[in-house]
């Protein structure tokens, strides 16, 4: 008897686990829409970015079906959150084109996700739009994969060029130490001794760090003419409250990652002068009518500040170009995926949020430089200068 | 020296935080032999209660500090009587994997109510930045310091003095022993529950004004002032307090004169040094429960 | 039936799952889910060895992990190094590293050896995070070659996932003829009383450096099989909150039970996966599965089912 118990439970464990493992849910497909899948950091560290995107992209591919979606077909959104893990962007991924046959995927947000999903699209042969920064995504180019979120090379490149008109030689640079601010440093040290610019210190902080005066007794140590911080929200609010307490006197360059209006609400007083480059999202209503972005940028800002009761940021832009971008991408491909990526490389001068997008076989983020314009914080908000 | 002086500055701010979420988790400790993975989470209730009551409601500062320390000692109270109590035959480590659950339930709570973005909050008081040798104090690290003594201190006064502290002191010497003297050991456990957790909300509340609040703040913070906890060993009052300080210019000073991006690096080193030299922290004196 | 023929019995039942389930499963993303709960049991088998039987906590174990695969990495990547050449020296190299850190380590007792493996994971993370020339730093490490056997592609969903279950059987084997050797009797005594064990002769510190050896070159091995498949990493995936989902798989699992590990894995996998439909509540609900599960079963899952099985057939029969 007790010799059966112990068949039993050892049975009956294993069937356990295995039935604990095979549950899995399945769904139907209705093959009469298009299915879009987006792979977004909803929650988690770089949330700022996803949730944005999400409502983005929810709100865009709305807009298309309410006008009678494409080609006579409805579109469908399947969004996954990765919380900004590696792992769970590839589990989504593998979903997303294995059980819910989706013909083209928005995302990740981030470069890492970003980097780990792409041999999975590039296998199954699904075209994918990040919203990540990073350069190594479109650097060398994986014919499978495109970008829409602007480069660090063009926000880079926007501080310098300022820096150079103010003539400002020797900088000190504080990233955060993580993917974003690791790419901003290199691209930083690469690009500095064009424009005849020395850094003459470089330190780092951590995303949730308490206190960065350290780090800036550093910077400020070594003299420099202005800082260049490189970092997203919160840290570099932070940045910005210990500059003002170490009345360090010098020009404080922000990044694009810093570029919504939570920002201005987090440093306070102490972001007045920040100069910072960014998407022209942020500053629509100053532009020029004649700038053709700006009736595209008037139209998303008010529609998703209608929709979600929020001020709108330059994030949301990247997931929203790439569903316009594949929308006009999918007009006559039947649904065919490889079509879909021929279109979208073939794109020219489409204008978007985050700038005029015009995609080649060897150019898969398809951005040029005045992509970028630079901001000032003034009186609590955003000034164009040039 | 300037930087000397202003990198100690720095240190002292962190340190004093460090300090007071470290206190926490010793004195939980000392009582239940548990170390709770969610104080970091209490922190930063602490410091979202305040963002609401005194940067939303504008409550006035003391009421709005006195009810988010309230709040979140309550939230500590519930935690105790649901999720700990009712655990039966429990080991050490379940209690442990139970707090690491809470932290994520408390992390995807705050996220629900206050959202994804940061907030931030002005600092005590109005005054600018105080020149001593040419470095920077800012008032709020001063709240900060004068807090985290006034704190300590009246713990300290608290065991030595009180009959309810000596008798939290009598359980977490011997649980049993103190039971047969008629002592409610039980009462003692869920006062130093509401007691830890209300000490990581003033931690929150604290560090508010100097930093950036969000729902993801409370990991690294938590994880610091366990660092410092055991730095000092755990358990122990002054321990908590020296582990804290010394954490936190360890951490400035590693800014300063080794690398910022190895600051961590750095404390975590000097932590493990510390340990294989004297393996139950600077001040511990019993060993540490083993799993 | 003789004990050894019922585990026969129990080892056959085992294979013949993950071969029917190898055959049945037609979507690959189902493989791959399974293929990382294989991973992720992997882990947790290694570190419930640690746990379970030795009674030692690590709550730095994602650090081995992360050796493992930044190892294999950089020398197949960046050296062009045939990836079972590098097997070894990725296995060899945490196994190293381990008894370099374990020596002084495992000396501490209780939450003092949990802070002191912490901060070694801690220093690890830094360490991949850092070291950007090497390691490729905070934005990842690209282009990891795929296994192959000859002209066999072994990155494939279903030859994938055969391989991964196939090493976690033979670990699973491994790791029951340790734990009914003597040393594993010697690491139960370790576990219940150190001194007693001491006393009666048990070599303990020998035996713990041993586990935790043997439990770190499980992790790299995992570590490899990750980095293989994905083929790129990033210091994210073996931070503090890795090592802390390890030792939260082993303990829902139920120490001390190789099944458990596995029930563990396979629960903290899936679950995200399932609670995608509460899109922000995910967390809030996560977190009370998790606490509700300890309180309810405090011994773990195994155990748990186990004993509500049991009770349900008194029922029955009464």
């Amino acid at each position: 008897m007790k010799e059966r118990t112990a068949i039993h439970s050892h049975g009956v464990r294993t069937v356990l686990v295995l039935a604990v493992i095979m549950i899995f849910t399945g769904s139907a497909l209705a093959e009469e829409v298009y299915k879009i899948g987006g792979i977004f950091s909803v929650t988690g560290r770089a949330s700022f970015l996803g949730d944005p995107e999400k409502k983005s992209m929810e709100m865009m591919i709305e807009s298309i079906n309410a006008a009678g979606g494409i080609d006579g077909r409805q579109l469908e959104a399947v969004i996954y959150d990765t919380e900004g893990d590696p792992t769970k962007a590839v589990m989504a991924i593998s979903k997303l084109i294995n059980k819910d046959n989706v013909l083209a995927i928005v995302g990740p947000s981030t470069t890492p996700t970003t980097l780990a999903v792409m041999p999975f699209a590039e296998k199954a042969g699904t075209p994918l739009i990040s919203c990540a920064a990073g350069n190594k995504i479109t650097m060398p180019v994986n014919p499978w994969i495109f970008k829409t979120a602007q480069s660090d090379i063009l926000a880079v490149r926007a501080i310098f060029e300022h820096m150079k008109t103010r003539g400002i030689q020797k900088i000190g640079i504080l990233t955060v130490a993580n993917a974003f601010g690791e790419s901003g440093r290199e691209q930083l040290e690469a690009q500095a001794g064009d424009f005849g610019i020395t850094i003459v210190q470089a330190d780092k902080f951590g995303g949730n760090d308490t206190d960065m005066t350290a780090q800036l007794t550093k910077i400020k140590g070594a003299g420099p003419d202005a800082v260049i911080c490189w970092g997203t929200n919160p840290g570099p609010a932070v940045v910005s409250k210990n500059a003002q307490q170490l009345e360090l006197g010098i020009p404080i360059y922000q990044s694009h990652g810093v570029a919504s209006p939570k920002f201005i609400e987090l440093a306070g007083e102490s972001a007045e002068g920040t100069l910072l480059p960014t998407g022209k999202i942020l500053v629509y209503g100053l532009l020029p009518d004649a700038d053709p972005q700006k009736a595209v940028l008037t139209a998303y800002a008010e529609n998703y500040t209608k929709a979600f009761n929020q001020p709108v940021s330059g994030f949301g832009g990247y997931a929203y170009d790439a569903v316009n971008i594949l929308a006009k991408a999918l007009k006559g491909t039947g649904g065919d995926k490889g079509k879909l990526r021929d279109n979208i490389e073939a794109i020219k001068d489409h204008v978007g949020v985050s700038g005029v997008f015009t995609f080649t076989p060897d150019e898969h983020n398809g951005l040029a430089a005045d992509a970028f314009v630079m901001v000032q914080i003034q009186n609590g908000t955003w000034e164009l200068v040039k | 020296m300037e930087a000397f002086v202003q990198y100690l500055f720095s240190g002292l701010t962190n340190g004093a935080i460090y300090a007071v979420i470290a206190i926490g988790f010793s004195m939980l400790y000392s009582a239940t032999e548990l170390i709770n993975f969610a104080h970091g989470e209490f922190v930063m209730l602490g410091a979202l209660g305040l963002v609401t009551l005194w940067g939303g409601l504008h409550l006035p500062l003391p009421a709005a500090f006195a009810l988010t320390v309230a709040g979140a000692a309550l939230v500590g109270f519930l935690f105790e009587r649901t999720a700990i109590r009712t655990v039966k035959k429990p080991h050490p480590i379940v209690l442990v994997i139970i707090t690491v659950g809470a932290s994520i339930f408390l992390r995807g709570g705050a996220m629900m109510i206050w959202g994804k973005d940061a907030h931030s909050v002005p600092p005590f008081s109005g005054h600018p930045p105080i020149d001593v040798a040419g470095a920077k104090l800012l008032p709020q690290s001063i709240w900060i310091l004068v807090i985290a003594v006034v704190l300590a201190v009246g713990l300290f006064y608290f065991y030595r003095r009180t009959l309810t502290g000596k008798a939290m002191q009598a359980t977490a010497i011997n649980k049993w022993g103190a039971w047969l003297s008629g002592i409610p050991s039980e009462r003692m456990v869920l006062l130093a529950f509401v007691m830890s957790t209300g000490l990581g909300a003033t931690a929150g509340v604290i560090i508010a004004p100097i930093t950036m609040c969000s729902y993801d703040m409370g990991t690294m913070l938590g994880l610091k002032g366990f660092c410092a906890a055991m730095l000092g060993g755990i358990g122990s009052l002054w321990g908590a307090l020296a582990g804290g300080f010394t954490l936190g210019i360890v951490e400035a000073l590693a800014v300063g004169y080794v690398s910022s991006a190895a600051k961590d690096a750095v404390a975590f080193i000097l932590l493990l040094l510390i340990l294989y030299i004297k393996p139950s922290g600077l001040f511990g004196t019993a060993d540490a429960s083993r799993f | 039936m003789t004990p050894s023929l019922k585990k026969g019995v129990a080892y056959a039942l085992a294979c013949s799952a993950i071969a029917g389930i190898g055959l049945a499963a037609t979507n690959p993303y189902h493989l791959q889910v399974m293929t990382f709960i294989g991973i992720n049991s992997l882990l947790a088998l290694g570190l419930n060895l640690l746990m379970g039987y030795a009674g030692q906590i690590s709550l730095g174990h994602a650090a081995f992990y992360g050796i493992g695969a930044y190892t294999t990495a950089i020398l197949t990547a960046t050296y062009g190094l045939s990836p079972w050449l590098s097997l070894p020296m990725a296995v060899a190299a945490a196994a190293l590293v381990a008894f370099l850190v374990g020596m002084p380590t495992l000396k501490l007792s209780g939450y003092y050896l949990g802070m002191g493996t912490l901060g070694f994971g801690m220093i690890a993370f830094i360490v991949f995070r850092e070291w950007d020339g090497v390691t490729g730093g905070a934005s990842g490490f690209v282009g990891i070659p795929p296994l192959a056997v000859g002209p066999l592609n072994l990155s494939s969903g279903r030859n994938y996932f055969y391989l991964v279950w196939g090493v976690l059987l033979v670990a699973i084997l491994v790791c029951r003829r340790i734990i009914d050797s003597r040393t594993g009797r010697a690491l139960r005594a370790i576990h219940d009383s150190e001194n007693a064990a001491r006393a009666v002769g048990v070599g303990t510190m020998h035996l713990k450096l041993q586990v935790f050896v043997f439990s770190a070159a499980v992790a790299a091995l995992a570590g490899f099989l990750y980095a293989h498949y994905v083929s790129f990493i990033s210091p994210g995936t073996f931070d503090f909150l890795m090592s802390v989902r390890m030792v939260t798989m082993v303990v829902i699992g139920g120490m001390a039970s190789i099944w458990g590990a596995i029930l563990g894995a396979s629960l903290l996998t899936l679950l995200p996966e399932w609670l995608h439909a509460f899109s922000d509540l995910e967390m809030v609900v996560y977190g009370l599965i998790m606490m509700g599960v300890m309180i309810v079963m405090p011994q773990g899952l195994t155990r748990g089912i186990l004993d509500l099985y049991e009770r349900a057939r008194e029922r029955h029969e009464r």
